[in-house]
């Protein structure tokens, strides 16, 4: 309590002397509208990179849980390394080497967006992959024995009885992880792609003013995450309506 | 019932690791013949029918069911389950499921039936356990009786030559024994070729053909239960009949 307190009171000090200069980001202004509507036209690329990106490590990260749970040591050792060798990586590392390092051994030039959608997606792919496990050893060996004994095989067991229930258990880690794809989407202005974070950075470096640029960049990701999250929250309570 | 058994076990052991749970198993169930097999925990009750489908794996010795030797080949254990269901302990329904849509799964996914026809069976089938009126419901909303009934059904509904029972009433509260035993019996006066694991025995007494007796992973005595319930040839189970009939 006592830290907020303070740091609250340092603001409202900063306020009151010359510090602040609002002027750059004031919509009553034609310039101040324009700096504002620049920012938050970088939106658009952070949520459509995320989405793409979550939605390619979910299906990445299934394939690579299912091997982690099968009886045999070839398939469980696959799973292993692909987790833990991604796992390692940091996610800027990875971005920078996907976006310049990555058209060198393939031959293949990725825009910014796929070289930031791919390192994104391969990044996460191996928590989602140890999420998807979890998920799935969750489930009891009852319902499994339920479903040989109506002679389900394995494709059918997994696509109707067991991943259906696995994910509404999951559903609150891969919530998380969506924030989280919000927020590392970030990194992917270093390789100069037109998002929030680097939005703000260029108008930074026109306006000199970064303390209020950047107060407005921290708003975005909390207005944009509050939103997903309680999204995520809806659909939840939506799924556990229809579920024991 | 002069033909080849419907279910012939010879010999057969089972370990969990150091564990022996069957010992030298040997049985013949007859096709339309009712089993009870009963024992104190731990004698390998489960474990035995558990082997007939193969949801545990024998490491010595030969089931045969309806003509098929099992093994681990896929072909001999589509064949053997396709013919044999199994109501488990805890019901394991499909949560996340309706009443109907337990029961239509496996027809709908295994035996290719259409929506409307496995819709059709299987309202014939919670007819048959008298609770039609549940199908749109969730497992959860349903007492522990219903549930078991409609685990009933959802075996019945891939019309199986051999039912499984494993201690079905044992998760039930006194109350909805009845009911389930209810539709038990009448499957059994149906015909239908059951092996039933349960301390039940009332319900032994009125529908098994044959009473098997295990302990400590043998089978320790076989008969018809009008003969092992008056005069039991173990001590073992002489003593276990005691303790289960005079509580």
């Amino acid at each position: 309590m006592k830290p907020i307190l303070i740091l609250s009171a340092l603001l409202l000090l900063s306020g009151c002397s010359d510090n602040w200069g609002w002027y750059v980001v004031d919509p009553s202004t034609t310039n101040g509208a324009n700096n504002l509507k620049f920012m938050i036209s970088g939106a658009y690329n952070t949520i459509l990179m995320s989405l793409t990106a979550i939605l390619i490590s979910v299906f990445v990260g299934l394939l690579v849980a299912l091997p982690g749970l099968s009886s045999k040591r070839g398939w469980r050792a696959f799973n292993r390394t692909y987790v833990e060798i991604v796992r390692a990586v940091p996610i800027l590392v990875l971005i920078l080497w996907v976006y310049y390092g990555l058209p060198q051994i393939s031959g293949v030039t990725l825009n910014v967006f796929w070289a930031g959608v791919l390192a994104l997606a391969l990044s996460d792919s191996a928590f989602q992959a140890e999420i998807f496990r979890a998920g799935i050893q969750s489930i009891g060996r009852g319902q499994y024995e339920a479903a040989q004994s109506v002679s389900l095989n394995y494709r059918d067991t997994m696509r109707y009885i067991i991943l259906p229930q696995a994910i509404r258990r999951i559903l609150p880690a891969l919530g998380n992880q969506l924030v989280y794809m919000l927020k590392m989407s970030s990194l992917v202005s270093v390789i100069g792609m037109q998002e929030l974070t680097r939005k703000a950075n260029e108008l930074v470096v026109s306006e000199y003013r970064p303390l209020e640029i950047y107060t407005i960049l921290v708003l975005e990701y909390l207005v944009l995450i509050l939103i997903v999250s309680a999204g995520v929250r809806w659909f939840e309570r939506r799924m556990n309506a229809s579920e024991a | 019932m002069t033909d080849a058994p419907l279910i012939t076990m010879r010999r057969v052991s089972k370990f969990f690791g150091d564990f022996q749970a069957l010992k030298d198993v040997s049985l013949d169930v007859a096709l339309g013949e009712r089993v009870v097999v009963c024992g104190p925990s731990g004698s390998g009750k489960s474990t035995l029918i558990r082997c007939i489908n193969r949801l545990e794996a024998h490491e010595s010795g030969e089931i045969i069911v309806d003509g098929t030797t099992l093994t681990d080949s896929a072909q001999s254990l589509d064949k053997i389950r396709a013919n044999v269901g199994m109501v488990f302990q805890q019901f394991n329904l499909f949560p996340h499921m309706t009443v109907l849509e337990n029961l239509t799964i496996g027809p709908r996914r295994v035996l290719g039936l259409s929506d409307a026809d496995a819709k059709t069976r299987a309202m014939k089938y919670l007819d048959r356990v008298q609770i039609p009126d549940q199908a749109d419901k969730y497992p959860r909303q349903l007492s522990g009786g219903q549930q078991q009934r409609v685990a009933i059904a959802r075996s019945l509904c891939m019309e199986p030559r051999i039912l499984l029972f494993d201690e079905p009433t044992s998760a039930l509260d006194p109350e909805m024994i009845a009911e389930v035993l209810d539709v038990m019996t009448e499957l059994a006066k149906s015909g239908m070729t059951m092996i039933v694991v349960t301390h039940e025995m009332g319900f032994a007494r009125r529908v098994a053909d044959k009473m098997v007796f295990m302990d400590k992973g043998e089978i320790v005595e076989v008969g018809a239960p009008e003969d092992v319930f008056t005069a039991p040839k173990s001590k073992r189970f002489a003593a276990f009949l005691q303790q289960i009939l005079n509580h």
